[in-house]
């Protein structure tokens, strides 16, 4: 299972949260600070694994992350999850949000959070991996997107008429 | 109207959206937090006005300000009305909102229920598919129980898209609503099969989790799991199935013997990593599971550490961490293997990367010896100093001290160097383990009695030099320290050179800073120290020195006294007022030494921790009794006028009266445990206060320990552990050279002993003595402690909910599903016509199988005989009145008729069984595991595993008799005791009837309740006449000696392929060995034989049997065509074996197939079944049977059973049935009947096979 998504930039601001598990704001904030903390003492060519902090998991979860350019993905999983294989899911997510947002950089994920969440919505749903394949993950965001195309043009249409 | 719509559209150009919001926030660094209260007060307007646009741009706003670490559970009723929108935009922020911030305890969840299903049934995948993806996140048990039929239904939706993510949030309903698990299983093991790899890996996914935590439950899908391993090229698949069996194999090593090869195969020949690095792990987890000693398993382990070793070489360090996390998997089990990657491991602990020196500090543990112990910790003592993070350096800490300590301290050569370690350890800054270093002193100081005047030597050290520590000992836990030190010096003051010193120090005023457990350990060891002090000085005519020891504790010890501890102030008060008593004495020149010492008299012997739980209670001791009668208040006060107004009935009100009682009991149970709580007086039982035991003859146990002085014991101020390094090393060389002259001497003597043994632990293979011939006290434990170790598992693990037995399910003989185990399901609903056949079957089980239930069986057993007859007519008349009933009704009972014939179809089969054992089924799991490289005796099979066999027997046939419950598995068990046989069935058909007659009860029961369900249930009416027995096996060949019966099942994974049954019957009283059964070939169908034999080989059937017994072989065939039937001929050869002879005997053979062999039952929706009926593609065929006299519903029942079809529906006399063959062909049949003629209408896309199946068909009952 994957008890939460984080993805952060350099300086430990949020960009994408995703609990699996039910926090208070405040702990969600905490958990952020402290995983930012963890994570971004590391240097760049050390293992993506390390033992969770105090107040994700225990001794069960792990905390598997990559570091691109200026954000961490960091998953928050337990051993019931294969670590590399996770570390491809970061790299099919990221894959994915390159291909949606076409050469996706920060300012993609700062502004278009919601886009993000639909296209993780996608992948892992619940905390448990749903799609791995980035041609169906893709296949499905295009035709929600699609749909939600067709509504506000039918919304702008009828205020045109009016 | 308009008006105000094109105002709110106005509006609506001018309010933010989500992309303003953070512009706004970033342009507002400042002040960002005034800057975002403003806009939550625009939202708070947004949300009022009446625009769904406007709501659901709020929400979406709001979303992103939770993530910043706002509360928005305020506009949770908004969040709900924007999910509510009926555009898919708006309902998929809404519902995105409702999954970031809605939780058990939000209150609105419980208004969305109606909104999510009417969502999840929704034409629209992309609807259903947000709704399932939100509910996954905020899930609720009430959510759970009221949408978990409808979650259910989605999983055999037309889209895979839908499926994969209703099978994959059956696992939060299963979470929260366990009751679901029994209902869902059975079609959750069906997705595993999905033609869609994505349903696929979805259900694998969930069954894996749910594995994970239970994995008893899951062991019988084994088979399945390993045909998928073998079949499925998925990594994520493969990567989850591989873990999977990582946790079964544990529950059963032969499961493990068989996975071995494929897994090393795989680790072979796989190029992704991650899953070459599973299958080591999972191959690990079955040389864990399986004894050792098996010659071939030391490959596996050399090829597992060999690729490990090339993870942790690898430059990757992610493999790196992986290599050594699995590499001290194998250290529990195997150490040796890895003791010779000791290089490897050390060098790992010199990386930069924390992670991997954590790991590889975990494998240290296992790769110490006697030999480089102290050269191992003495590399970590330099990272120690080395370190710069706590966390690392506290890790480092506990690491030495587990490593040094472990065992025993079996590898420990020399205590001294270890405490000079602890002593070293004391002064690291800011640790968190102070009282790890504390106990440890503490354990080693009484537990080795030669190292206790050293280790006081160095603990009065400690304590002198106690300021520095102090400086910065508040904040850290290091203080506690001191703690064992003041009471090592205090209890072994004996020992102590100077103990005036030592007073002193433990009595200066900066004391009194510490923490106040320490201070009064202070101040009781000060007193020891007192005692120790008169003692040394009696006889001493002198008495300064005393009179001084005096004065300075009545001086100092008022500062104690002053303390806000409790503890500190009573004993200081105390010990006070005792030192001023002797100080009275002594100037009355009074010998009081000996009687001072003797309050501190007698040795403390190390307990173990978990002693006081394994004291075994005595025999005839009930703990749970009471001693005396419980106050009853109420029993003696409420009995009395109960009596007196109750006398009409007393046995009525006695039986009442017992059930009040124990509700009555635990009640006041409560309540005084309650006032135990409130009450400071009563001494409640904790863990900590646990006695200590002293064994009578005590110190007598403890051996005297000699002294070996090779070793100088004084080492001034605090010693430096390295010398002893250096000490050790010497004195090893010395050892050595002693040695080797002793062998020489030896040799020339030849016949000297070989002089004592060392006592320290087990020799290790260095053969190095320890410096100190050291007895370490074991602790002590109770007489006839239990062994056992009980680690009590969580409570609130969620999961323990789920510990639920699946097994049965798929047995109609053992508990099946109960009527409270049903899902729910909303009454009003009037989809039931369209259920599958399969829900109905979950259904139906529930009505025709719950009378199972143990309580009140034997009563109606007895009231049975009696009762049938008049029960019977009872029942009948009501049926009738209910149909009229529903008749005048709606659709709705009529959607609940239909289920009728599936109810049927299914009861006479169950009252049937095959006549001929088929004990293979019965250990199919063990049959499947016995193929395994290391043969097991299938004839060990414990019959209880038998009955997990049985439902892996399922899967074996490849899922054909998944749709096919009827197969009586409790015929199963009599396969190992044929002689039993006919008493059984005997038995087996009372217990039918027995169902029958509870259904009747049952019926009754809810006769006047909800009337969909009555009816569904009075479905059990006509079937008073018990079908009789049938059995698909039918004779093949018979000689004197041999019987041999049949059947033939398709294979529905591959369209080529029928599985041939066959079991074997030995007839005579001698031994049937070396069978071999061999088949000709025709064109069309061949005999699968395993690889490299030619196509004229027999197969060898893998079993002998003795007299009497029957066992079953399968066959696999490939067959080309399956629209003819087709005969094949056949040979088996043995060889009987009496005492005296053996002969060579043959019997030949003719295998049928018939059409029907190549038929699946497979169920079929009504709707798709008429959509099936009208594409024209189908052929259509009739045949009519005259003289048929027999009820509709056997009638049906036989060809359910004998031509593997299902009923799709069934009207009054006139059903509809469908089957498919293994090729996919549909076969419909339209069943009508009218007195003693049966019509059946028959389509099917291919003639050729529709006419053999009718043909066939007609044969079965012109037979009967």
């Amino acid at each position: 299972m994957i008890k939460a998504i984080l993805i952060f930039n350099n300086h430990g601001k949020p960009r994408l949260s995703k609990f699996y598990e039910h926090y208070t704001e405040d702990t969600e904030q905490q958990i952020i600070r402290e995983t930012f903390h963890l994570v971004s003492k590391r240097d760049e060519n050390v293992c993506n694994f390390l033992e969770g902090g105090m107040l994700i998991g225990g001794s069960d979860y792990k905390l598997i992350y990559r570091h691109y350019a200026t954000l961490y993905f960091v998953f928050c999983v337990d051993s019931s999850e294969s670590e590399l294989g996770i570390l491809d899911l970061i790299q099919v997510f990221v894959e994915t949000l390159d291909k949606c947002f076409e050469n996706v950089c920060e300012l993609d994920l700062i502004f278009h959070v919601d886009k993000v969440h639909n296209i993780l919505a996608e992948m892992v749903m619940g905390g448990m991996v749903l799609e791995t394949n980035m041609n169906e993950i893709i296949t499905q965001v295009d035709a929600q997107n699609k749909m939600e195309k067709s509504e506000t043009f039918i919304f702008q249409s009828t205020r045109q008429d009016r | 109207m308009a008006l105000k719509i094109v105002k709110g559209s106005i509006d609506r150009m001018f309010d933010k959206n989500l992309q303003d919001l953070v512009r706004g926030i970033r342009n507002h660094k400042d002040d960002e937090a005034k800057y975002i209260s403003t806009c939550i007060d625009e939202i708070k307007q947004e949300l009022k006005q009446d625009n769904i646009a406007v709501k659901a741009n709020a929400v979406c706003k709001l979303t992103y300000l939770q993530m910043l670490g706002y509360d928005v559970s305020w506009a949770a009723f908004n969040i709900v009305e924007v999910m509510s929108s009926s555009k898919f935009t708006y309902k998929r922020i809404g519902y995105l909102a409702a999954s970031q911030c809605f939780h058990e305890s939000t209150d609105v969840i419980m208004l969305t229920t109606n909104q999510i299903r009417k969502d999840l049934s929704s034409p629209n995948q992309y609807d259903t598919g947000v709704a399932l993806t939100g509910l996954s996140c905020f899930v609720t048990p009430d959510l759970a129980r009221d949408l978990a039929n409808d979650i259910m239904t989605l999983m055999s939706h037309t889209k895979p898209y839908i499926r994969k993510k209703a099978v994959l949030i059956m696992y939060k309903v299963f979470l929260k609503y366990p009751e679901s698990l029994r209902p869902a299983f059975p079609r959750l093991k069906e997705k595993l099969e999905d033609p869609d790899p994505g349903v696929q890996s979805a259900a694998v996914n969930v069954i894996c989790e749910l594995a994970r935590r239970n994995p008893k439950n899951y062991l019988s899908l084994a088979p399945l799991f390993f045909k998928l391993m073998t079949s499925s090229t998925n990594n994520w698949v493969l990567i989850k199935i591989i873990k999977l069996f990582g946790a079964l194999t544990p529950l059963e090593p032969r499961l493990g013997k068989k996975l071995i090869e494929p897994l090393t195969n795989l680790i072979h020949s796989t190029s992704a990593m991650s899953l070459l690095y599973e299958c080591v792990n999972t191959v690990i987890a079955v040389l864990i599971s399986l004894s050792s000693g098996m010659p071939n398993h030391s490959a596996s382990i050399q090829l597992c550490v060999q690729k490990l070793r090339i993870l942790i070489e690898d430059s990757d360090q992610n493999l790196k961490y992986l290599g050594l996390l699995a590499m001290s998997k194998i250290l529990k089990t195997h150490p040796k293997s890895v003791q010779s990657h000791k290089d490897l491991i050390l060098q790992c602990l010199d990386d930069k990367d924390e992670s991997i020196r954590l790991r590889a500090l975990d494998l240290l543990y296992g790769m110490v010896s006697k030999k480089n112990l102290m050269e191992i910790v003495k590399k970590l003592m330099l990272h120690v100093d080395k370190a710069e993070g706590t966390t690392y350096r506290d890790e480092l800490l506990t690491k030495i001290i587990d490593i040094c300590s472990q065992s025993n301290y079996q590898y420990i050569t020399n205590f001294e160097w270890y405490i000079s370690i602890l002593v070293e350890l004391t002064r690291l800054e800011g640790t968190r383990h102070g009282h790890l270093i504390a106990s440890q002193m503490l354990d080693v100081a009484i537990r080795v009695k030669a190292i206790r005047v050293f280790a006081v030597a160095q603990m009065a050290t400690l304590l002198d030099n106690a300021h520095l520590l102090t400086g910065n000992m508040q904040r850290n836990g290091i203080c506690e320290v001191l703690y064992a030190a003041a009471w090592i010096c205090g209890e072994f003051s004996e020992h102590l050179e100077n103990p005036m010193q030592t007073l002193e120090a433990m009595l200066r005023p900066k004391v009194a800073t510490l923490p106040g457990h320490i201070q009064a350990v202070y101040v009781q060891n000060a007193a020891k120290l007192f005692a120790t002090v008169l003692k040394s000085q009696e006889g001493n005519t002198d008495g300064t020195v005393t009179q001084d020891t005096s004065q300075l504790m009545i001086e100092r010890l008022p500062v104690f006294v002053q303390s806000a501890n409790l503890e500190v102030q009573e004993r200081a008060s105390c010990i006070l007022q005792l030192v001023k008593y002797i100080q009275k004495l002594q100037q009355k020149d009074v010998e009081v030494a000996e009687e001072v010492s003797a309050l501190f008299a007698g040795e403390l012997n190390p307990v173990a921790p978990k002693a006081q739980k394994k004291v075994p209670v005595p025999e005839g001791l009930d703990l749970d009794t009471w001693i005396n009668e419980p106050p009853s208040e109420s029993e003696s006060e409420d009995e009395q006028p109960k009596a007196i107004f109750t006398k009409e009935e007393p046995k009525h009100s006695r039986a009442r009266h017992t059930e009040v009682d124990e509700k009555e009991l635990a009640r006041r149970r409560e309540a005084r445990k309650q006032e135990q709580a409130n009450n400071p007086f009563y001494i409640k039982s904790s863990p900590s206060s646990q006695k200590v035991y002293q064994e009578t003859p005590g110190v007598d146990h403890i051996p005297v320990i000699q002294i070996d002085l090779t070793v100088p014991l004084k080492v001034p101020g605090l010693p430096m552990s390295d010398q002893y390094v250096k000490l050790e090393e010497e004195r090893r060389q010395k050892e050595r050279a002693e040695k080797k002259k002793k062998d020489k001497k030896k040799r020339k003597e030849k016949r000297s002993g070989r002089g004592k043994k060392h006592d320290s632990g087990p020799e290790s293979e260095e053969d190095i003595t320890p410096a100190h011939m050291v007895d370490i006290v074991t602790e002590e434990m109770p007489e006839n402690a239990l062994p056992s170790d009980d680690d009590e598992k969580d409570p609130n693990d969620p999961h323990k909910a789920l510990d639920i037995d699946l097994d049965n399910l798929e047995m109609s003989g053992h508990r099946p599903l109960a009527d409270s185990e049903k899902i729910p399901v909303r009454s009003h609903r009037a989809a039931e016509a369209a259920k599958s056949p399969v829900e109905d079957r979950d259904a139906d089980g529930i009505a025709t199988q719950l009378p199972k239930k143990k309580h009140g069986k034997e009563k109606r057993e007895e009231k049975k005989k009696k009762d049938k007859d008049r029960e019977r007519k009872k029942s009948k008349d009501e049926k009738k009145k209910k149909k009229h009933k529903s008749e005048e009704k709606d659709g709705d009972l009529l959607g609940a008729e239909v289920d009728e014939p599936v109810v049927q179809s299914e009861e006479p089969s169950q009252a049937s069984e095959p006549p001929t054992s088929n004990s293979a089924e019965v250990s199919d799991l063990d049959f499947w595991l016995s193929n395994a490289p290391v043969p097991s005796n299938i004839q060990e099979v414990p019959k209880v595993a038998a009955a997990e066999a049985a439902s892996a027997a399922e899967v074996i046939s490849g899922g054909a008799q998944d749709s096919e419950p009827d197969e009586p598995k409790d015929a199963e068990m009599e396969a190992t005791k044929p002689s039993k046989h006919k008493k059984k069935k005997q038995k087996k058909e009372k217990e039918d009837k027995e169902k029958k007659k509870k259904k009747h009860h049952h019926y009754h029961h809810h006769s006047d309740g909800v009337g969909e369900e009555s009816v569904q249930n009075g479905t059990v009416e006509e079937e008073e006449e018990p079908l009789p027995s049938m059995s698909n096996y039918c004779l093949l060949a018979e000689n004197s000696y041999i019987k041999m019966v049949y059947d033939i099942q398709g294979n529905l994974q591959d369209g080529s392929q029928v599985v041939v049954s066959v079991i074997f019957e030995n007839k005579c009283d001698s031994f049937l060995k070396s069978m071999e059964f061999n088949v000709l070939d025709s064109l069309n169908s061949k005999l699968q034989r395993p690889e490299g034999s030619g196509p004229h080989d027999s197969l060898a059937v893998p079993f002998q049997l003795p007299p009497g017994v029957s066992n079953e072989a399968r066959y696999v065939f490939t067959v080309q065509s399956i629209v003819m039937p087709q005969k094949l001929k056949g040979t088996l050869t043995f060889i009987v074996k009496t005492e005296e002879s053996s002969t060579h005997e043959k019997l030949d053979f003719k295998l049928h197939f018939t059409c029907t062999s190549y038929l699946i039952t497979t169920p079929c929706y009504s709707d798709a079944f008429a959509k099936l009926l009208e594409s024209a593609d189908l052929k259509s065929s009739s045949v009519r049977l005259e003289g048929v006299n027999m009820p509709f519903h056997h009638l049906l029942a036989r060809i359910c059973f004998h031509h593997h079809f299902s009923v799709v529906e069934r009207i009054d006399s006139c059903a509809s049935m469908y089957s498919r063959s293994i090729q996919g062909h549909h076969v419909c049949l339209l069943v009508k009947t009218s007195g003693q003629t049966v019509s059946i209408d028959a389509k099917c896309d291919e003639p050729m096979l529709l006419g053999n199946v009718l043909d066939e068909i007609k044969q079965t009952f012109s037979q009967c």
